[in-house]
């Protein structure tokens, strides 16, 4: 009986080392991700992909830590500098180069599984000196949102996708002869705007191809700029100091303004629009171009899992659940090549011509990116109002941006 | 109670004092001896700090952004300090007077003074607005076609100082108050028994012995305002040429350290101020003895 039980004894050992010790050995492991894009409205959402994650790859926990957008750089920068970066955060585009350039996120690229759909331009973003130090999370573009009621009342036949600024102009001419409270367009004239329309010239660049000069003070980006100033010149759009504190989205939204340059991200603000309005891609000046802003995951260079960070930071990019969450919940859109996840997207209205945004993204314009950005951002910023507040002219002031643009990039 | 002695007694001391010297000394003294070892260096946060020597200090003498600030800052100063120091007295003087209801009037004056500035400039931003604002309005019943205030960098300095000096004027009347309340009845009884008339009482007694207060006033008022940034910062409409080129010493510390990421050159630069206000400050300490008057017994 002794010997039996002794057996049994064994028996249940032997079984228990066979099932439950590699289970014990099998690494648990939590990983902090860090994000500005979910709070507030999206942490729902973002709960279901992890849920998703978690289950998918048992082991691997993920804790969320959220920051509004306004200090969210300031925290990560604070916890980056503490040698406490979080294993996975998020970066804007405009950062990510400020963040790869300093050696403190991972090359990712041999966790990669290489099967994800990712739009291939928007990966590339990503990539800084050969390694892909991110992956491309979600993107975002600019296109013309024109007030149909206002163009049937000027006689004025709706925007097409072959349209040029000559024609937007025109069009906008006769709009802004309906009345002294409406305005042809608004096109807003600033650095991000800047870069975008010397895209649309395509003679104008901030930069020369190796990033050792800057070509902003060109005869095509002074063209450019001239263009940009020169709506308000005409008075076919209204200044800073017209709209007195009104937003563009106001100014929209109270029918008093033909068209509007301005983000997808506004579809929902424009969804009770008290009047008939659509989208078209902008017009070209020589070409078609359209921002492309998109937001990165990338993964800390300290982080102690880089396996289970990359593992999930693909989760979270490109998976199916991730982008079907996204797309259903309006939250962003994932940069994903995959037609078939943005059919619901595709549907809703208005906008009928949703698919513009998608039209959108085959004339791709990043920023230009510089290690200094934000104070290129500012100083180009600050030249152009001299010009609108004509103390300057075009080629005075992107003189004074090239030398200031040249001090930068040294 | 019995007396405590030795090591006791310290550890009293140490358990009282702690929490506030903790805080001190985490929040504010280190901070401040940090910064002045990071102005030697280059940081831009996410690297550690490389010293660059006097880099920094050299870089700022040839900074145009740097010298375009401490001219807005020093504009500030020129325009707002003559006003307030001016206004504030007459305010002073007037709420000074024993009339029914003049706690009233007090209390009403000092309002602005404890209103954030957040609210403060939200208030004058509508008051400003050129197109629905009441002062463009005002302006245009009696002709006058307002300008762009807030907008254009020029108008926005004087909107900004108009602005400060609503908010400030209150409590530098209540620091006269008190100067002004201070001063010993007697001296008054002994003016009037020798026939002093009221403008003589006021040359000869109330504007000497109020010349401690107005230092007191001077002084602050200097170093407050070499230290400006909510108004500069708040103010301005979004985008506007105002918004984008003007600029105050702290808020080019604030836009170095914080969107720059050049937290070293933002060090060096909050250390030229120090020694600016501290320099001023000493002027007007040396200077005093020519002006200020203590009233002794």
């Amino acid at each position: 009986m002794l010997r039996q039980t002794t057996k049994l004894f064994f028996v249940v050992l032997m079984l228990a080392c066979t099932f439950i010790l590699p289970a014990a050995a099998q690494e648990e492991v939590t990983l902090r991700y860090f994000t500005f894009s979910a709070a507030p409205d999206y942490l729902e959402e973002l709960d279901t992909i992890i849920a998703a994650f978690e289950e998918a790859n048992p082991g691997i926990t993920v804790e969320v830590t959220t920051a509004p957008f306004a200090d969210y750089f300031t925290l990560l920068q604070a916890d980056v500098v503490s040698g406490d970066a979080p294993d996975v955060f998020e970066l804007n585009y405009e950062n990510f180069v400020t963040y790869a350039a300093n050696d403190t996120l991972l090359d990712i690229s041999e966790y990669l599984s290489g099967d994800a759909p990712y739009y291939p331009r928007a990966l590339e973003a990503f990539q800084y000196e050969g390694a892909q130090l991110a992956l491309p999370e979600t993107f975002s573009t600019v296109l013309m949102f024109y007030n149909a009621d206002l163009f049937d009342q000027a006689g004025v036949e709706y925007p097409t996708a072959e349209w040029t600024w000559a024609e937007a102009t025109a069009a906008a001419e006769a709009i802004d002869a309906l009345g002294d409270d409406v305005w042809g367009l608004f096109s807003p004239v600033q650095f991000w705007e800047f870069y975008k329309k010397a895209a649309q010239n395509g003679e104008c660049s901030f930069f020369n191809e190796d990033m050792t000069e800057s070509t902003i003070n060109s005869e095509a980006c002074v063209e450019t700029l001239s263009t940009m100033v020169g709506f308000i010149d005409s008075d076919l759009m209204p200044s800073a100091a017209d709209l007195s504190g009104v937003s563009d989205s106001e100014l929209f939204l109270s029918g008093n303004v033909g068209m509007l340059v301005t983000g997808i991200w506004m579809f929902g603000a424009f969804q009770d629009a008290p009047f008939a309005w659509d989208v078209q891609i902008e017009p070209a000046i020589n070409q078609n171009a359209h921002h492309f802003f998109a937001n990165g995951v990338a993964v800390s260079a300290t982080t102690a899992n880089p396996e289970a960070a990359a593992l999930w930071s693909e989760f979270l990019t490109a998976s199916e659940t991730a982008a079907t969450v996204r797309v259903e919940s309006g939250w962003e859109l994932p940069a994903l090549d995959q037609p078939e996840y943005f059919e619901a997207y595709l549907e809703l209205t208005p906008p009928a011509n949703r698919a513009a945004v998608f039209q959108a993204l085959e004339s791709p314009v990043t920023p230009p990116v510089i290690e200094r950005q934000n104070e290129m951002q500012d100083a180009v910023n600050a030249l152009i109002t001299r010009v609108l507040d004509g103390e300057l002219t075009a080629q005075e002031a992107l003189d004074e941006a090239k030398a200031a643009l040249d001090e930068l990039i040294q | 109670m019995v007396e405590q002695k030795g090591l006791v007694k310290w550890a009293w001391v140490a358990a009282f004092l702690g929490p506030s010297l903790i805080g001190l000394w985490v929040f504010v003294v280190l901070p401040i001896l940090s910064s002045f070892w990071y102005a030697f260096n280059d940081w831009n946060l996410l690297s550690p700090p490389e010293f660059i020597g006097t880099d920094n200090f050299v870089e700022l003498a040839g900074d145009d952004r740097f010298w375009t600030a401490l001219g807005y800052t020093l504009t500030f100063i020129a325009l707002y300090v003559p006003v307030v120091f001016v206004l504030g007295l007459a305010l002073a003087l007037l709420l000074n007077q024993k009339v029914r209801g003049m706690l009233v009037v007090r209390a009403a004056s000092f309002l602005p003074v404890v209103a954030s500035w957040v609210v403060v400039s939200l208030i004058w931003k509508w008051l400003f607005n050129p197109a629905y604002g009441l002062i463009n309005y005002g302006l245009g019943l009696v002709g006058i076609e307002g300008p762009a205030w807030l907008f254009d960098p020029g108008t926005a300095v004087a909107a900004m100082v108009i602005t400060s000096v609503w908010k400030d004027v209150g409590y530098i009347a209540l620091l006269y108050l008190g100067g002004l309340q201070s001063i010993s009845n007697t001296l008054y009884e002994a003016a009037h028994i020798d026939g002093a008339g009221r403008w003589q009482v006021a040359r000869f007694i109330t504007l000497p012995l109020l010349t401690p207060t107005m230092f007191f006033v001077l002084i602050t008022l200097l170093i407050n305002y070499f230290q400006m940034f909510e108004q500069v910062w708040l103010m301005p409409m979004r985008d506007s040429a105002a918004d984008r080129q003007v600029e105050v010493i702290v808020t080019e510390v604030v836009r170095n350290a914080f969107s720059y990421n050049r937290m070293g050159y933002a060090s060096a630069m909050s250390w030229v101020l120090f020694a600016l206000i501290f320099a001023i400050t000493l002027v007007q300490l040396r200077l005093q003895k020519r002006w200020v008057h203590y009233e002794t017994d």
